[in-house]
C-alpha cells in the first residue's frame, strides 16, 4: 500500500514540476509585465502544492507550515506587484 | 520516506487518486497559461490550479494524515480557504492594473499620432 502512495506522490511531483516549468516560461518570456506577474502567481501556487505533496511523502506535518507561509507571502507580494503596475509605487 | 507505516486500502486509493487528479488539473491550468494568446485569456487559466487543484491536494493530505494518526487532521483546510478567498482579489487588482496600462498606452500612441499629423 505504501508503494502505491509513494508512486502516486512521485507522479504528482513530476506533474507539478512541469506546471512550475510552464509558469517559469511565462515569467521569462512574458511579453509584458502583467504576464510575468500572472506567471509568478501561478508559480507560487504550484510550489505550495509541491510542498504539500512532499509532506505526504515524508509523513511529517512540518511542510504544511511552509506551504501556509508560501500562500500568505505569495498573496501579499502579488498584490504589491499589481499595485506597483497600477501606480508606480507600492505604498503612497 | 516513511517505511513500515501502512494506511488502509480505501484511504490509500483516495489519497493517490486525489493527489494525481489535483496535480493533473494544476498542470492543465499552467498549460493554459502557456498556450492562450492574449493576457485577458491567460489570466483565467491558473485559477483552475488555485481552486480545484489546491482543494484536491489538500483533501489528499487531510485523508492521509487523518488515517495515519487515526484522528481528524483538518489544518490543511486553512490553505484551501485562504487560497480560494485571495485568488479573485489578486487577479482583479492585476486585471485593473493591466486595463489601466493598456488604456494609458493607447492614449499615448493616439496623442503621438495627433502630434505627427499636426
Amino acid at each position: 500500500m505504501s508503494t502505491m502512495i509513494t508512486w502516486s506522490v512521485t507522479a504528482a511531483q513530476i506533474l507539478l514540476g512541469f506546471a512550475m516549468a510552464c509558469a517559469t516560461f511565462r515569467i521569462v518570456w512574458g511579453p509584458r509585465a502583467q504576464d510575468r506577474v500572472v506567471g509568478f502567481d501561478s508559480l507560487y501556487v504550484n510550489a505550495m502544492l509541491l510542498l504539500l505533496a512532499f509532506g505526504i511523502r515524508s509523513g511529517s506535518t512540518l511542510y504544511f507550515e511552509a506551504a501556509l507561509i508560501i500562500a500568505l507571502f505569495g498573496f501579499v507580494s502579488t498584490v504589491a506587484l499589481a499595485k506597483f503596475l497600477l501606480r508606480g509605487e507600492v505604498i503612497e | 520516506m516513511n517505511e513500515g507505516t501502512e494506511v488502509p486500502l480505501l484511504s490509500g486509493i483516495l489519497t493517490a487518486t486525489l493527489l494525481i487528479g489535483g496535480a493533473a488539473i494544476t498542470l492543465t491550468g499552467s498549460l493554459g497559461l502557456l498556450r492562450l494568446r492574449s493576457f485577458y485569456e491567460r489570466v483565467h487559466a491558473p485559477t483552475l490550479g488555485t481552486t480545484l487543484g489546491t482543494t484536491c491536494v489538500a483533501l489528499a493530505s487531510i485523508i492521509y494524515f487523518s488515517t495515519l494518526g487515526s484522528r481528524p487532521v483538518l489544518h490543511e483546510l486553512l490553505i484551501v480557504v485562504f487560497i480560494t478567498a485571495t485568488t479573485p482579489i489578486t487577479l482583479m487588482v492585476l486585471v485593473r492594473a493591466a486595463v489601466f496600462r493598456d488604456e494609458s498606452e493607447i492614449e499615448r500612441t493616439s496623442a503621438g499620432r495627433a502630434e505627427n499629423e499636426r
